[in-house]
């Protein structure tokens, strides 16, 4: 029988003091659909409930691990104590291919300057010059990023003030991210830190010009699986140029030149959107949302990317990609959807995966029947149309926005305000994001910043077929008897991304969800009847 | 002697951080959750660590530090953290572990759990440790745990025939084995901690948000009452330990073993339980051990003379470096990212003939070990899976024991422990070093 949802979100919030209950209440929310047709206020990007386990990371995480890491030529300093640097030493997660043997790539690389008790009582700018002047001399990088961690805030540290000498004193670029861990509620402020220092320190820094004629950058895609290659390799059968990726498969030198692209596509809308409204207030270069996870999603990225240049060649060859990769993906989405049609799916991760990976579902005939980000906003969920009602709150506050004008010489706004109407008009919907919950069915539960509590019931009492989150989740989900499929990582299966990331994610997918492995839970010998005294005796 | 200049970062470091360590003991003690004082990030990192390596579910609490928490202080984090935790998971402990955040701002955890009177109608008990990252490793945070626990709930009494175990960070599977040994020798013992089913459990029909295991708290209490203390870990302090306290405390006697890796560190083991049981070794052990050495005598030929890099954390790297030195292994570099100030007289007591090639380093960074192997002509790393990028730039194997281990599963049924652990560190040293062999030969040889 298929659960009330609003029955459990009652006793989601009965297991919380009246107080607590009260605030989270406004996070839970059940998907109708008011009269006028928009979906239900949620609270998001808001303080955890002190004592829960959850997702979330922290703002460091967010700025060094997510948004900087990825980038292969960045020379990456930790100033602060040994165990944020440490936990946040790259592995497969990002992959990057350097063009060749001499090509830099510091992403094996984890250098901390491991703070002691004689820099917290004294300060540590003293070994964090020491710490960059070295990493220069070992391995001569064009950019060195520092990044703050909790205690570097509290003990008074400039690191601005350091990466400015630094980076007289070098020759380099050297720059600092002020990302201490306790600064926001979750990685998202981190995120907004990193599009800032980049957009300050890097972003229009390389003139060289770029003849191609459909030039973008991809904003958002971190290449967790190889994803940013499948999309690479789409855009170049396309005929389309990428200039820079923020930042899967990413260089410091792609970065500086981005400036030059007339589109930015943006993938995770969370965690890079101010990278794309910067541009287009500084260069006028303008935005659109994309979502290459799902065949259909892949292909109505690529015509939007073609509608924009307006050229029939262009959309010749898009319209060519799609139909020679559409024959592998319906035979395969007809073979699993025979074993998978019907079941059902939750998707709690990230600030715009647990959107994308609806459709990659849906197209299996899979429902998914809640979800919620770990570090989304409002807009994530209802769209961008809401951001005008946004409350603004102390943690927010806390994160400078930067006030980004028309650049004197360099502003040219790639399309005129007439062209963007026509755009507009033929559908394709600038600078726009409608958000998660718009796509979800009626009667969905979404859950922001779902408490590891409340993941426990909700797997009891829906029994979903399937449950995907990250490796924090995974073996407490599978000991519930239900696959985990962990969307950070991808259970370093993937690419996802993309037709040939579609089809192995369909696979991938059945597999999990039709194998037998959990009839031998039950070992022949327990009967039925013996575990029900057992459970009655525990 | 190679000259390596010290740096002032820290490359790819061999070490974790303190909390790390203490919510690894905390996953042993019997209905405890463990609890964060500080930021939500290092619990979420930990978390991931933890949870990376044993493949179980770590449930990591935190009180999640604002900026103004920063000004203001933890207080009403810590007090309401508590009661919603207490509320969703019905602990019988909670551990608080402080972040390196109100170790800075100077908070005193003692002060505030003082004052502090549980909201809700379930009781539990709170044990509090201070662990800040930059005065040491997971390692110290693991034995400060361990040394709190003791502190703030054993209690003494009349002298109860039982003895308390600190194995040290061993893995699951050497404490089931440690169990089973006490339990041969008709030892009554109280292990502390004691993860090995928290984290190995089995697949269950209901999950369970506590996992089942762990050192009862009752048992804990009773502490205080044991004949004597076994500390296992010759780089173990000599002062501010659990063993000590218990001394000190309650005049329980403390008895300080290395951790039995290899034959001869076994030998002393077994010959101390012995001692303790009054009985001889049971016949079990004794043929494990005669199988044992029966096995180092087919192998020798492959093994000896062979050069190994040891890393980890440093009773790891004794207990290893003992065992190779009596296979015929020459370890040439002892290192570890832990700065005891003992690893090297411990090193030197284990080593017998191959003291003298053996550089050891305490204090070491991957980038910095990999400098220094490439001068020293080894054959094998041996160590966790985090020297993988060393052991692919050398083009070397890579042995892997002791945590994390990341990259291959398993790692939590690592048993490196007694007769039996020497013989599975042994097996696979051997095997690795054939496969090296065979995989390098020209001739695609299956039988030799
Ligand atoms: S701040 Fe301290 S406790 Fe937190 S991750 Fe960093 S080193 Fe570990
Ligand atoms: S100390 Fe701060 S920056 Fe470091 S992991 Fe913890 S929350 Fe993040």
């Amino acid at each position: 029988m298929k659960p009330n949802p609003h029955t459990v979100k009652d006793e989601l919030l009965s297991a919380l003091p009246k107080k607590s209950a009260r605030k989270r209440a406004e996070q839970i929310v059940v998907n109708e659909r008011r009269p006028d047709g928009s979906v239900p206020e949620i609270k998001a990007n808001v303080r955890t409930t002190p004592g829960a386990i959850t997702q979330r990371g922290c703002t460091y995480a967010g700025c060094k691990g997510v948004v900087i890491g990825p980038t292969r030529d960045i020379l990456s300093i930790t100033h602060g104590p040994i165990g944020c640097g440490f936990y946040s030493w790259l592995t497969r997660r990002n992959q990057t291919r350097p063009e060749g043997p001499e090509d830099a790539n510091y992403i094996p690389y984890c250098l901390s300057t491991d703070m002691q008790d004689e820099q917290i009582v004294f300060g540590g700018e003293k070994k964090l010059r020491a710490a960059i002047e070295e990493a220069y001399e070992l391995f001569h990088p064009k950019a060195i990023a520092i990044f703050s961690t909790c205690p570097v805030g509290l003990i008074g540290d400039d690191v601005h003030a350091v990466a400015r000498d630094m980076k007289e004193k070098l020759g380099i670029n050297v720059f600092g991210f002020s990302c201490e861990g306790y600064k926001g509620v979750s990685q998202s402020a981190g995120h907004h830190i990193a599009n800032n220092q980049l957009f300050k320190h890097v972003v229009g820094t390389n003139e060289t010009p770029r003849p191609e004629k459909f030039k973008i950058n991809l904003l958002g895609e971190y290449n967790i699986g190889g994803d940013a290659f499948v999309i690479e390799d789409l855009f170049e059968r396309c005929g389309i140029t990428l200039v820079s990726t923020f930042s899967g498969n990413s260089t410091y030198d792609a970065f500086a030149n981005s400036h030059m692209a007339d589109l930015n596509a943006v993938m995770c809308h969370r965690s890079i959107n101010y990278v794309a409204e910067m541009m287009e207030k500084k260069f006028g270069i303008p935005w659109i949302k994309v979502n290459f996870v799902g065949a259909e999603g892949t292909a109505k990225s690529l015509r939007h990317i073609a509608q924009y240049f307006n050229d029939a060649e262009l959309s010749e060859r898009v319209e060519k990609v799609i139909s020679d990769e559409m024959t592998d993906v319906l035979k395969t989405q007809f073979a699993v959807r025979a074993r998978c049609e019907g079941k059902t799916a939750m998707l709690f991760v990230g600030g715009s995966r647990a959107h994308h990976y609806q459709t990659l579902f849906a197209e299996m005939g899979m429902k998914t029947v809640a979800a919620g980000y770990e570090f989304g906003h409002r807009d994530d969920y209802e769209g961008r149309r809401v951001l005008p009602t946004v409350k603004v709150d102390a943690d927010s506050r806390n994160i400078e926005e930067l006030h980004v004008t028309p650049d004197d010489t360099r502003y040219l706004p790639r399309r005129g305000p007439d062209e963007l109407v026509q755009l507009e008009a033929a559908g394709l919907d600038v600078a726009g994001y409608q958000g998660m919950m718009p796509e979800m069915e009626e009667g969905a539960l979404v859950i922001d910043d779902l408490y590891h509590f409340e993941m426990e019931r909700l797997l009891d009492i829906y029994k979903p077929d399937i449950f995907c989150a990250g490796v924090k989740e995974k073996y407490a989900v599978q000991k519930a008897g239900i696959p985990c499929k962990q969307l950070h990582s991808y259970d370093y299966g993937g690419p996802y991304a993309g037709f040939r990331g579609a089809i192995n994610f369909y696979n991938e997918i059945d597999r999990m969800v039709n194998t037998r492995i959990w009839q031998y839970v039950q070992a022949p010998w327990e009967t039925e009847e013996e575990l029900e005294v057992e459970e009655i005796a525990s | 002697m190679i000259a390596i200049e010290p740096l002032a970062a820290t490359r790819n470091a061999c070490k974790l951080c303190a909390p790390l360590g203490a919510c690894l003991a905390l996953r042993g003690v019997a209905g405890a959750v463990p609890f964060l004082h500080g930021s939500q990030g290092c619990a979420t990192y930990i978390r991931r660590y933890l949870i990376s390596h044993f493949r179980e579910p770590v449930d990591i609490a935190v009180s999640g530090f604002s900026e103004a928490t920063t000004v203001f202080g933890g207080g009403d984090n810590l007090r309401s953290g508590l009661n919603n935790l207490a509320r969703q998971y019905h602990p019988e402990l909670i551990g608080i572990a402080t972040t390196c955040l109100p170790e800075t701002i100077g908070e005193d955890v003692g002060h505030l759990l003082h004052d502090f009177h549980p909201e809700g109608d379930v009781p539990f008990r709170t044990v509090h440790v201070s662990t800040p990252s930059y005065r040491g490793t997971h390692v110290d945070g693991f034995h400060a745990t361990v040394k709190a626990l003791v502190e703030q709930l054993a209690q003494g009494g009349p002298v109860r025939g039982h003895i308390n175990v600190f194995p040290g960070m061993v893995s699951p599977a050497d404490l089931r084995y440690l169990k089973e040994v006490f339990a041969d020798f008709g030892l009554e013992a109280t292990l502390l901690p004691d993860y090995s089913e928290t984290l190995d459990g089995p697949q269950l029909e209901e999950y369970q948000n506590i996992p089942a295991g762990g050192t009862p708290v009752e048992s804990l209490r009773a502490m205080g009452r044991a004949r004597v203390s076994l500390e296992m870990g010759r780089t173990m302090a000599d002062a501010g330990t659990a063993a000590v306290s218990l001394e000190s405390k309650f005049g329980v006697a403390r008895r300080k073993l290395g951790w039995p890796v290899g034959v001869l560190e076994s030998d002393r083991f077994f010959a101390a339980l012995s001692e303790l049981a009054g009985r001889p070794i049971p016949e079990k052990h004794a043929k494990e051990r005669g199988r044992l050495v029966d096995s180092y005598v087919d192998a020798h030929k492959y093994v000896f003379g062979r050069r190994a890099v040891v890393f980890g954390e440093e009773d790891l790297v004794v207990g290893l470096t003992a065992f190779l030195a009596e296979i015929g292994v020459q370890p040439v570099l002892c290192a570890s990212g832990g700065e005891s100030g003992r690893l090297e007289e411990a090193v030197k007591a284990v080593a017998g003939d191959a003291v003298d090639g053996i550089v050891v380093k305490e204090g070491m960074d991957f980038a910095t070990m990999g400098e220094m192997a490439r001068g020293l002509a080894p054959d094998f790393l041996i160590g966790s899976s985090k020297g993988y990028s060393v052991a692919r730039e050398l083009d070397l194997p890579l042995i892997r024991v002791g945590f994390p281990i990341h990259d291959r599963i398993g790692g939590q049924r690592i048993l490196h422990l007694g007769y039996r652990g020497a013989q599975q560190l042994f097996d696979a040293v051997t095997n690795t070093l054939i496969e090296r062999a065979q995989e390098r030969s020209p001739v695609g040889y299956s039988y030799q």
